[in-house]
């Protein structure tokens, strides 16, 4: 009964996001290009799978994972229980003995991202535009691994203190020396990835890691310190994205001169 | 019959994406805070909700979201007038992003922060009216990223130059930004950006770039969510020091 009504409510707000959406679309067809759209039938039921979709998905999140998560997220950055299992000497808590919130905070965005609708729906692109040449996973897991080394790099920051700006500053400066050196056609894909890795699921396990953290070490103001997270979630990405073309090119070549020089009589 | 394999082929698809985090949450639970699930039923059931949300999903965006992008795209392209295709693209990004609920709670947030800081009155109505201010702030932003970004799929320009410039926007705001506002910018820029938009702007995108000639969909389609995601850092900490 209850998650009837769970349901209920989540399927209205879904579907009062997609109103304004539906109504610029419907309303520039109507008044502005005027004309049908095509296979109009199929459309809408895409547009009512994706609303049934968004729906489900997201009473499953608040149902299964987001109350585990969130408490683990607490339960892992409780003084009490870092010593407990850090064997901390003196009274005083250093960086080095948050090594399990670390630990989460990177195995929690990765496995987030990988689950990202949203990034899915990117890498399905992606894919069909590069005619296979950039492939689902391969993405999706490059986008994963920036996400996981982003997360357990600001939970860091929160526990040290640092500024935020320091980091996200030279996180700018190694994108724009990466995008000197990146092949032409990652670049905008790249960029993209940052944006489509922190929507339903990431972010609202990320920012309870966040708050956890800043409202349980002494000196951070929740409201503060707590922010911040997400911001890294998106930096990252852009990095390992442009990482990973630059390998994949990298490998490339490596097998077409190996390739040459297997077979010498074959030409390119 | 072919449907009903096609929907097991995206299912078993769906459980592998979900997968990681099962692992995740069960080995961290049981392992290391070493407490068993409070309500295996509940959580089981849940995981099933996402496996079939997840599912439906994905159909949902080839079947809806992905076609009319692109023919969005493909009729902007023919009727080939500039203004209308701008417009739309503003009111897709300011529409997208007023009413998201992320976005929202961000600007809650926001305004206790500015209430405690002193900025504004610390009553309802001062802090109900910054975070209205915030998320129109927001929106705003959102509608000029995709309207620049559109446009710089029609002019062809590099990608690079416009996001390095913004950039470069973004550490020169956050010089003058007061300090209590930066992270909230930093954060806003990612939540804007939801499950729904991004599939809808990477499709018109990639379809402007397919229907205009000399364009390449690969470098020119994308990058509308990565303008959508740096402006509003901008945007931000701008509102910041106005108020």
């Amino acid at each position: 009964m209850e998650l009837a009504r769970h349901l209920l409510s989540t399927g209205l707000s879904t579907i009062s996001d997609v109103l304004p959406i539906a109504a610029i679309i419907f309303g520039f067809q109507l008044l502005v290009l005027r004309q049908q759209i095509p296979n109009l039938k199929s459309v809408l039921y895409g547009f009512v799978y994706v609303l049934v979709g968004l729906t489900l998905f997201l009473v499953g999140l608040e149902e299964a994972l987001f109350p585990a998560g969130k408490l683990m997220a607490q339960q892992l950055t409780d003084p009490v229980f870092i010593r407990g299992t850090m064997h901390v000497i003196g009274e005083t808590l250093h960086w080095y003995d948050y090594g399990w919130v670390y630990l989460f905070a990177a195995a929690i965005g990765f496995s987030t991202t990988i689950a990202e609708p949203a990034l899915i729906a990117v890498a399905i692109k992606a894919n069909q535009i590069s005619a296979g040449a950039i492939s689902v996973w391969g993405l999706r897991i490059a986008v994963a691994i920036g996400a996981a080394v982003g997360i357990a790099l600001g939970t860091f920051r929160i526990v040290t203190g640092m500024p935020l700006h320091y980091f996200i500053i030279g996180g700018y400066i190694i994108v724009v020396i990466q995008t000197a050196f990146a092949p032409r056609m990652i670049i905008a894909l790249a960029y993209d990835s940052g944006g489509v890795t922190t929507s339903t699921v990431t972010v609202p396990l990320v920012a309870a890691l966040g708050l956890g953290l800043a409202s349980t070490i002494p000196g951070r103001s929740a409201l503060l310190d707590g922010f911040g997270l997400i911001a890294f979630a998106c930096l990252f990405p852009i990095m390992s994205v442009i990482a990973y073309a630059q390998i994949g090119e990298w490998w490339t070549k490596r097998q077409r001169r190996k390739q040459r020089e297997d077979d010498p009589d074959a030409g390119d | 019959m072919e449907q009903l394999r096609s929907f097991f082929v995206t299912l078993t698809s769906s459980i592998r994406d979900l997968l990681p985090i099962l692992l995740v949450v069960a080995f961290f639970q049981l392992v290391v805070i070493q407490q068993p699930f409070p309500d295996l039923a509940r959580v089981l059931t849940g995981c099933l909700l996402v496996v079939f949300g997840l599912t439906f999903f994905i159909r949902g965006l080839d079947q809806g979201l992905f076609p009319i992008g692109e023919s969005l795209a493909y009729a902007f392209a023919r009727k080939g007038n500039l203004f209308w295709l701008l417009l739309f693209a503003f009111a897709l990004g300011f529409a997208t992003t007023i009413a998201e609920p992320a976005l929202t709670a961000v600007a809650g947030e926001a305004a206790r922060i500015a209430a405690d800081g002193g900025h504004i009155a610390d009553d309802d109505d001062a802090r109900a009216g910054y975070a209205l201010g915030l998320r129109i702030t927001v929106a705003l932003s959102v509608g000029v990223a995709i309207l620049t970004g559109v446009y710089r799929i029609v002019r062809g320009w590099p990608i690079q130059y416009l996001i390095i410039a913004g950039y470069i926007g973004v550490v020169i705001m956050t010089v003058f930004a007061p300090s209590e506002i930066i992270g909230i910018a930093y954060d806003s820029g990612a939540v804007t950006t939801s499950t729904i938009t991004v599939p809808l702007v990477t499709a018109l995108g990639v379809g402007l770039a397919e229907s205009i000639k000399g364009r390449n969909p690969m470098t020119d389609g994308f990058g509308l969510i990565a303008f959508a995601s740096l402006t509003p850092m901008i945007f931000v900490m701008a509102y910041g020091m106005i108020i």
